[in-house]
C-alpha cells in the first residue's frame, strides 16, 4: 500500500538530519502560521496562487529562487565548515551525508535558484519590454511556474522523509545505478529534475511564441531590449537541449526502476552514454543561466552610463553566436573519457572559441562605461564586479578547454572554482543586478541602496576569499568532493575558504536586511512615474507596479532605446484620446492543482507507491481535458475601468518627478566635452 | 440600445484576441513537435549505440519479424491518409464527414497499437523482454515511446470527436483538430524512422 515507505524514512537517525527536517518542517509551519496570522490566505490564494499575470507569475518565481537559494547556501556553509576541519578526522559530517549535501547543494542552485531566478526576471520584464500585455500562454506560465515549484518541493521534502541522492548533482551512473544507490536518494533527484524540467520546456515554448508573435508596432528584430534577445536565445536552447535532460532521467529512471539496460556495467549497458546525454543538455544549460545575465548587464550598464549600448549589433550576433556554439562543446566534461586525440581536439577548439563571443561582450560594456555619466547604483556595483571577475573565469576555462591540461585538473578543486567563478559572477550577480533595477517595477518602490552596495562588497570579497584558494588547491592536488584529508598542507586554504562562505552568508543576510528595511520605508521610496532610473527601454514606459493590462495603449517604437526616445520627444506619459477595452485571461486554480498533483505523483514514485502515482497521473490528465474544453477563458476589460487605473497612476506624476533629458557636461576624464542628452 | 452595442463591442474583440491566440497556438504546437523531435532523435542515437549490445539475450535477426512490422506500418500510413480526408471535410465544413473519417483513424490508430503490444507481448514471452540486454531496452524505450505517443494522439481524437459532435466546427475546434493533425502526421515520420533505423537493418 505505501511501496517502500516506512516509519524509517524519518530522520532519526543522526541529529544533523534531524535538524535539518526539523528546520524544513519549522519554517513551513511559521510559514503557515504567519499566514493566518496575517489573515492572508484568502489574497494569497485569489490574488497570486492562482493568478496567469506575468508579473505575479515572474514574483512567484523569483521569491522560490530566494527561498532555495537560502536552503543551497547552507549546504555550502555545511561543507566548507567540514572541509575546514576534517583533516585526518571524521568532521562532523559521516561520508553519506555529505555526499547528499554536495548533491544538493548543486541540483538546488543550478534547478531551483538559478533557473526560477531567470525564469522569474523574464517574465516579470520581457513581456513589458516588448510592448505586450502578456505572454502568449498565461494558463501554461503558470503551470510551469508550479511544475517548478513541484520539483523544488520534492527537494525540500526529501530532508524530512528518506535521503536525497549522494550521486553529485550530475548523477552519473554505474553509482547512481540501483547496485550502488538501490535507497530513494536517486528517485528524488531524478524526479525533481523532471518535474522542473518539464516546466521550464513549457516556459521556454512560451517565451518564444511571445517574443516572435507579441512584439508592438516597430519593434523589428533588431529594435528588441538585450534582456530580450537573450531571453528569446536561451528560450530557443531549452527547448531543444531540456528534451536530453527528459530522456537521460527517463533512461535513468528505466535503468533503476524496471532493471532495463542503458547505463548498467554489465549487460550491454554503455555508461558513458549517461555522460554524453547529460551534457547535450548540461552544456547548453551554462548557457541558459549566463546569457540572460548577460542581457541585464547590458540593459543596467546603458541604463546607470546614460549612454545608448555600445556596439548593440555585435552584442545580438554574439549572443545568437554562443547559443549556437554551445551545442558544440558538450565532450569538454569529460574528455578523461578515453576519445581519440582528435575528437577531443576538436572540442577543445570549439570550447575555446566561445570565448571571443565572450570577450566581444565584455568589451560593448567597458565601451558602453566609457565616457558614460556613470552613476553607482547596486545593480551597476553587480555589473562591474561580474566584468573582473567574470575574466579570471573566463582565462581559468580556456585553460581547462587544453584536453592535455585538463586531464591534471579534471574533478580537482580547480574546476570547482572556475565554474563557482562563472556561475556565481556570471549568473547570480545578473540576478542581483536585476533584483535592483527591476524591483520598483514589480513593487512601485526602491530597494535601499546602501544595503545593497553592503550586500555587493559581501559577496565579492566572500567570493574570492572562497574559491581563489580552491584554484590553488587544485594545483595542489586536491580532488572535489572530498569529506576528509590526510594532507596537512590544503587546510589554511580550506579554513581561507570557509572564511569567504561566511562572508557570502552576511552577503546573503544583508540581501534580507534590504529587502526588510526598503519595505519598512517603501512610502518614501516610491516610484511614482514608473522610471525611476532614466531608463532607456519600453518596460519604463509602464507605471510601478504596470497595471493588470501593462500598456492601456499598445505603443508604436521608432528606436533601439524606445522609451528614451518617447522621453527625448516629449511623448511620454501622453493620454490618449480615449481608451478602449482590453481581453484579459481569468485566474485560474488549474496550475496550482497541477502542481500539486505532480509533486503527490513524484512522491508516490519516488516510494513506488504505484497505485497513487496513476492516480494522480490520471487526475492531471483530467485537469488538461478540462481546460482544453474551456472556450471561455477570458475576459473584458471595460475602456471605463482602464480609464480608472490610468487616470490615477498618469495625475500623480508632476514635473519635477520626470528625469533631467537636457544636454549635460561631463566633468574628469571626458571634460571639456558637451555630450547630447539623448547621449548616443 | 448602447449596452447591447458594447456587448457586441466585446464579442468582436474576444474573437479577435481568439484569433491571435489561435496562430500562437499553432506556431507554440511546431515548437513542441521540435522538441519532441530532439527526445526522439535522442531515443534514436541512444539505439543505434546499443543496437550491437546484445549480450546474453538475443539479437535483432532473431527478434524481429518483418511482415508483422510490414503490416504495422501500413496501418500507421493509412490512418494517416484517413486524418488527411479528415482535415480536407473540415476545410469544407462536413462535420459529419469529419467524425467518420477521425473514426476511421482511430480505428487504425488502435489496430497499429494492438499490433505493438502484440509484438512486445510475444518478445517478453521468449526471453526478449527490456530487462534482458542493453540493445533490448533502448528497442523498447525507443519503440513504446512512440507507442505511447500514437495512444496519447488516440485520446486526443476521441476527444475531438466528442468537441466536434457537442460543439460544431467553430474556430478554436478546428484549430486542435489542426494541430492534432500535425502530430498525427509526425508519428509517422518518426515511425518511417524507426522502420529504417531500427527493422530493416535489424533483420539484414
Amino acid at each position: 500500500m505505501l511501496g517502500r515507505l516506512t516509519i524509517e524514512a524519518l530522520p532519526f537517525y543522526s541529529w544533523v538530519a534531524m535538524g535539518g527536517a526539523a528546520v524544513t518542517v519549522g519554517g513551513g509551519i511559521a510559514a503557515f502560521l504567519l499566514i493566518t496570522y496575517l489573515r492572508a490566505w484568502k489574497v494569497l490564494w485569489t490574488d497570486w496562487l492562482t493568478s496567469v499575470d506575468h508579473k505575479k507569475i515572474g514574483i512567484m518565481y523569483v521569491v522560490l529562487a530566494l527561498i532555495m537559494l537560502v536552503r543551497g547556501f547552507v549546504d555550502a556553509l555545511m561543507m566548507r565548515a567540514q572541509q575546514a576541519i576534517s583533516l585526518n578526522n571524521e568532521g562532523y559530517l559521516p561520508p553519506e551525508h555529505f555526499e547528499q549535501i554536495f548533491s544538493s547543494h548543486g541540483t538546488i542552485m543550478i534547478f531551483f535558484v538559478a533557473m526560477p531566478f531567470l525564469t522569474g526576471l523574464i517574465n516579470l520584464i520581457v513581456p513589458q519590454q516588448i510592448g505586450a500585455r502578456d505572454v502568449s500562454f498565461p494558463f501554461l506560465n503558470s503551470v510551469s511556474l508550479w511544475m517548478t515549484a513541484a520539483g523544488a518541493a520534492l527537494v525540500l521534502i526529501s530532508l524530512v522523509v528518506g535521503k536525497f541522492s549522494q550521486a553529485g548533482w550530475t548523477g552519473y551512473p554505474p553509482y547512481s545505478g540501483i547496485e550502488y544507490s538501490p535507497g530513494v536518494g536517486v528517485d528524488y533527484w531524478i524526479w525533481a529534475l523532471t518535474l522542473s524540467g518539464v516546466g521550464t520546456t513549457m516556459s521556454g515554448i512560451n517565451f518564444i511564441v511571445t517574443i516572435v508573435k507579441n512584439r508592438c508596432p516597430g519593434m523589428t528584430y533588431m529594435r528588441m531590449p538585450m534582456f530580450t534577445w537573450t531571453a528569446l536565445c536561451i528560450s530557443i536552447l531549452i527547448v531543444f537541449a531540456f528534451p536530453a535532460l527528459t530522456v537521460v532521467a527517463l533512461q535513468l529512471w528505466l535503468d533503476r526502476t524496471l532493471g532495463f539496460h542503458f547505463f548498467t556495467n554489465g549487460d550491454g549497458g554503455n555508461m558513458m552514454m549517461f555522460a554524453n546525454l547529460l551534457w547535450i543538455w548540461g552544456h547548453p544549460e551554462v548557457y541558459i543561466l549566463i546569457l540572460p545575465a548577460f542581457g541585464i548587464f547590458s540593459e543596467v550598464v546603458a541604463t546607470f552610463s546614460r549612454k545608448r549600448l555600445f556596439g548593440y549589433t555585435s552584442l545580438v550576433y554574439a549572443t545568437a553566436c554562443i547559443a549556437l556554439l554551445s551545442f558544440t562543446v558538450w565532450l569538454h566534461h569529460f574528455f578523461t573519457m578515453g576519445a581519440s586525440a582528435n575528437v577531443n581536439a576538436i572540442f577543445g577548439i570549439a570550447t575555446m572559441i566561445i570565448a571571443v563571443p565572450t570577450g566581444v561582450k565584455i568589451f560593448d560594456w567597458m565601451f558602453t562605461m566609457y565616457r558614460g555619466r556613470i552613476e553607482f547604483h547596486p545593480a551597476m556595483v553587480f555589473t562591474i564586479g561580474f566584468m573582473v571577475t567574470f575574466v579570471i573565469g573566463g582565462v581559468t576555462g580556456v585553460l581547462l578547454a587544453l584536453p592535455p591540461a585538463d586531464y591534471l585538473m579534471h574533478n580537482s578543486t580547480f574546476l570547482v572554482a572556475h565554474f563557482h567563478n562563472m556561475l556565481i559572477p556570471g549568473a547570480l550577480f545578473g540576478y542581483f543586478a536585476g533584483l535592483n533595477y527591476w524591483f520598483p517595477k514589480a513593487f512601485g518602490f526602491k530597494l535601499d541602496a546602501k544595503w545593497g552596495i553592503r550586500s555587493f562588497w559581501f559577496w565579492f570579497i566572500g567570493f574570492y576569499l572562497a574559491f581563489m584558494p580552491l584554484y590553488a588547491l587544485g594545483f595542489m592536488g586536491m580532488s572535489r568532493r572530498m569529506e576528509h584529508y590526510a594532507d596537512p598542507n590544503w587546510q589554511p586554504f580550506l579554513v581561507v575558504a570557509a572564511l569567504g562562505a561566511v562572508f557570502v552568508l552576511c552577503g546573503i543576510i544583508c540581501i534580507g536586511i534590504q529587502l526588510y528595511v526598503s519595505t519598512r520605508q517603501w512610502g518614501s521610496s516610491r516610484d511614482i512615474t514608473g522610471d525611476p532610473w532614466n531608463g532607456r527601454t519600453l518596460e519604463w514606459a509602464t507605471s510601478s507596479p504596470a497595471a493588470p493590462y501593462n500598456f492601456a495603449v499598445v505603443p508604436t517604437v521608432t528606436d533601439i532605446d524606445a522609451f528614451h526616445e518617447m522621453k527625448m520627444r516629449g511623448s511620454a506619459y501622453r493620454r490618449p484620446e480615449r481608451y478602449e477595452p482590453i481581453v484579459m485571461p481569468k485566474s485560474t486554480g488549474l496550475g496550482v492543482v497541477l502542481g500539486g498533483l505532480s509533486f503527490v505523483m513524484g512522491f508516490a514514485a519516488v516510494w513506488y507507491i504505484w497505485w497513487l502515482a496513476a492516480l494522480m497521473l490520471v487526475l492531471c490528465l483530467v485537469c488538461i481535458g478540462i481546460r482544453a474544453c474551456d472556450d471561455t477563458s477570458e475576459y473584458v476589460m471595460s475602456a471605463a475601468e482602464v480609464e480608472a487605473i490610468e487616470t490615477a497612476w498618469l495625475s500623480g506624476i508632476t514635473p519635477a518627478d520626470m528625469h533631467d533629458m537636457r544636454d549635460f557636461e561631463p566633468r574628469g576624464a571626458a571634460s571639456g566635452m558637451t555630450l547630447s542628452g539623448r547621449a548616443l | 440600445m448602447s449596452e447591447m452595442l458594447t456587448i457586441r463591442n466585446d464579442t468582436d474583440l474576444l474573437e479577435e484576441e481568439e484569433h491571435h491566440s489561435l496562430r500562437g497556438r499553432e506556431f507554440g504546437f511546431w515548437l513542441f513537435l521540435m522538441g519532441d523531435a530532439v527526445i526522439f532523435a535522442l531515443l534514436f542515437a541512444t539505439y543505434v549505440v546499443l543496437s550491437g549490445n546484445s549480450a546474453a539475450g538475443p539479437t535483432s535477426q532473431q527478434v524481429f519479424d518483418l511482415s508483422h512490422t510490414a503490416i504495422e506500418t501500413a496501418l500507421l500510413l493509412v490512418s494517416s491518409l484517413t486524418f488527411g480526408i479528415a482535415s480536407l471535410a473540415m476545410d469544407k465544413g462536413h462535420g459529419r464527414a469529419v467524425i467518420l473519417w477521425l473514426l476511421i483513424t482511430l480505428g487504425l490508430g488502435l489496430g497499429f497499437l494492438v499490433m505493438e503490444v502484440l509484438e512486445f507481448r510475444g518478445m517478453i514471452l521468449q526471453g526478449a523482454g527490456p530487462d534482458v540486454s542493453g540493445f533490448l531496452s533502448a528497442f523498447f524505450t525507443l519503440v513504446g515511446m512512440h507507442g505511447a505517443h500514437v495512444a496519447m494522439g488516440s485520446v486526443g481524437i476521441l476527444v475531438m470527436i466528442g468537441q466536434v459532435m457537442t460543439k460544431g466546427l467553430t474556430l478554436p475546434v478546428r484549430s486542435r483538430l489542426n494541430r492534432l493533425g500535425l502530430f498525427w502526421h509526425f508519428l509517422d515520420i518518426v515511425w518511417i524512422g524507426i522502420f529504417s533505423v531500427v527493422y530493416l537493418p535489424g533483420v539484414m
